[in-house]
């Protein structure tokens, strides 16, 4: 594969992720605004969210300092060649950084040295999967330390939340989750929720759930009910945005489910915050644009 | 009301604050985060004077442009994560101000009382609108050892906007949301 437009476009990709947050988010983000009471401290917060959104997209600089992990999520068709990828892949978040749309970000676990160009083992994450069509599908999420943090795993039943292996088991996990991120994560938040799968594919496919857009509700009808009860559960909650109190301690919430093996039932729940980065491109033969996706 | 904090934060400017009150700050101001706060709790040496300073939580994107540094954002970082070492910097330093995200515990709040200090809660990922407020970058220390994002860069700022949730006679925002969200919570899954 040459280079073509690969790189070019890739690092496109990345500029806007870190600058320009999705319309959807945005737009709930404007709908939950005219919920506050003017004043508080959660209108506040919101506004100078909006405000900073604004900024950010027109002086070209990231929403957030911290422009942290980032994972690619690749669509390739059949005989694609993952390894030039993945090198035009890394050239462009290492210009990215160089150019201050990403920050120093990555570290050496045990000397603690720090990577001038973001590109270490872990880091940017790429994740394949095969399809049939011939365009490739790129989506990055960039997600910060902060939100990070907040993600959990349950093992069901657990005595401490009074947690049972069903959806009303599930139901207490996540808002145990949302109720010790308190403001910690940058609330108002939005949940990825995995029901099922090992400790690892638990976690992968909660954070999958991040590619869905806000408006998306599950297919499955029963979890669709649970995201729609949890909004309204944790509407009451009176954490709000940054946990200084209001009504908005949640976007949104997406919910999914992996099988399992008779012995393990996991709930992991991923935080997202409000800086919720998610842009993806489908590219050409040759790297070109072909559309932008969100 | 807003009310204007400029540096240096004396005891009595600091004493006047109360938990929910908005203020937005000017004058000096210093970034520190995690390898920081470990560094200056195991003894190492501050390149700056603390005292009636403000620390605060963040790691900026900081980029060279013909040799001078700039800022293009900084928003502020999880502060819980300094809880270790921060009660210990505040009696040791002097220390006034201290901002961050999320809010701080019991230690923090404590030394905030017997030392006279105060937490400030910026708004987590107004990155871009948080940098507007910086009007000079003074310096960069402990570059070389931490890296740019964690680095101690000593900035001037001018009506950087916050609000106060720990205040110096002890009393906190965090602390009072996380109880009445328990209570919330019990109720739901009664």
């Amino acid at each position: 594969m040459k280079n073509g437009h690969w790189e070019k476009n890739l690092f496109q990709l990345i500029r806007r992720t870190s600058v320009d947050l999705p319309s959807d988010v945005e737009a709930v983000i404007r709908r939950a605004l005219k919920k506050e009471r003017k004043g508080s401290h959660a209108w506040w917060v919101l506004n100078a969210i909006l405000e900073n959104v604004a900024l950010s997209r027109k002086n070209d600089t990231p929403i957030c300092q911290d422009t942290g992990s980032l994972t690619f999520y690749f669509g390739v068709p059949v005989g694609f060649d993952t390894n030039a990828i993945v090198a035009h892949t890394r050239a462009a978040v290492a210009k990215a950084t160089r150019q201050g749309y990403l920050r120093q970000n990555t570290i050496d676990s045990v000397s603690g040295a720090s990577y001038d160009t973001n590109i270490g083992s872990a880091s940017p994450v790429f994740i394949f999967q095969q399809q049939a069509r011939k365009k490739v599908d790129v989506r990055l999420i960039m997600k910060g330390g902060g939100s990070e943090n907040m993600g959990s795993q349950y093992s069901l039943p657990d005595v401490g939340i009074h947690a049972d292996r069903d959806l009303e088991g599930v139901r207490r996990c996540i808002l145990d989750a949302v109720w010790n991120a308190q403001g910690n994560g940058c609330a108002p938040g939005i949940l990825g929720v995995c029901i099922g799968g090992d400790r690892a594919t638990g976690y992968k496919h909660s954070k999958e759930q991040f590619l869905r857009r806000l408006a998306d509700k599950s297919r499955v009808k029963a979890l669709a009910r649970l995201e729609e009860k949890i909004m309204k559960d944790v509407f009451k909650l009176g954490i709000g945005p940054m946990g200084l109190g209001g009504k908005t301690t949640l976007l949104g919430i997406k919910i999914d489910s992996l099988s399992r093996v008779p012995a393990s039932y996991f709930v992991t729940i991923s935080y997202m915050c409000w800086a919720f980065r998610r842009r993806g491109v489908l590219l050409g033969p040759e790297g070109g644009v072909h559309r932008w996706l969100y | 009301m807003i009310k204007e904090l400029e540096y240096p934060f004396t005891l009595a400017k600091i004493r006047d604050l109360n938990v929910g009150q908005r203020v937005t700050i000017s004058g000096r101001l210093f970034t520190g985060r995690d390898r920081f706060h470990k560094y200056l709790f195991d003894g190492g040496k501050c390149p700056v004077d603390l005292k009636d300073g403000a620390i605060y939580h963040a790691g900026p994107v900081a980029i060279r442009r013909e040799g001078v540094w700039v800022i293009r954002v900084a928003g502020p970082t999880t502060s819980m994560r300094e809880e270790p070492y921060m009660s210990r910097i505040i009696e040791q330093h002097r220390v006034r101000v201290i901002i961050g995200k999320g809010g701080m515990g019991e230690m923090t709040r404590k030394a905030c009382v017997k030392y006279g200090c105060v937490y400030l809660q910026a708004i987590g990922g107004a990155a871009g609108l948080l940098a507007e407020s910086i009007k000079e970058v003074h310096g960069v220390h402990l570059l070389a050892e931490f890296g740019a994002a964690e680095a101690l860069w000593d900035l001037t700022v001018k009506g950087f906007s916050a609000v106060v949730t720990i205040d110096a006679s002890g009393k906190s925002l965090h602390r009072r949301i996380e109880r009445s969200s328990k209570k919330a919570l019990e109720k739901i899954l009664k």
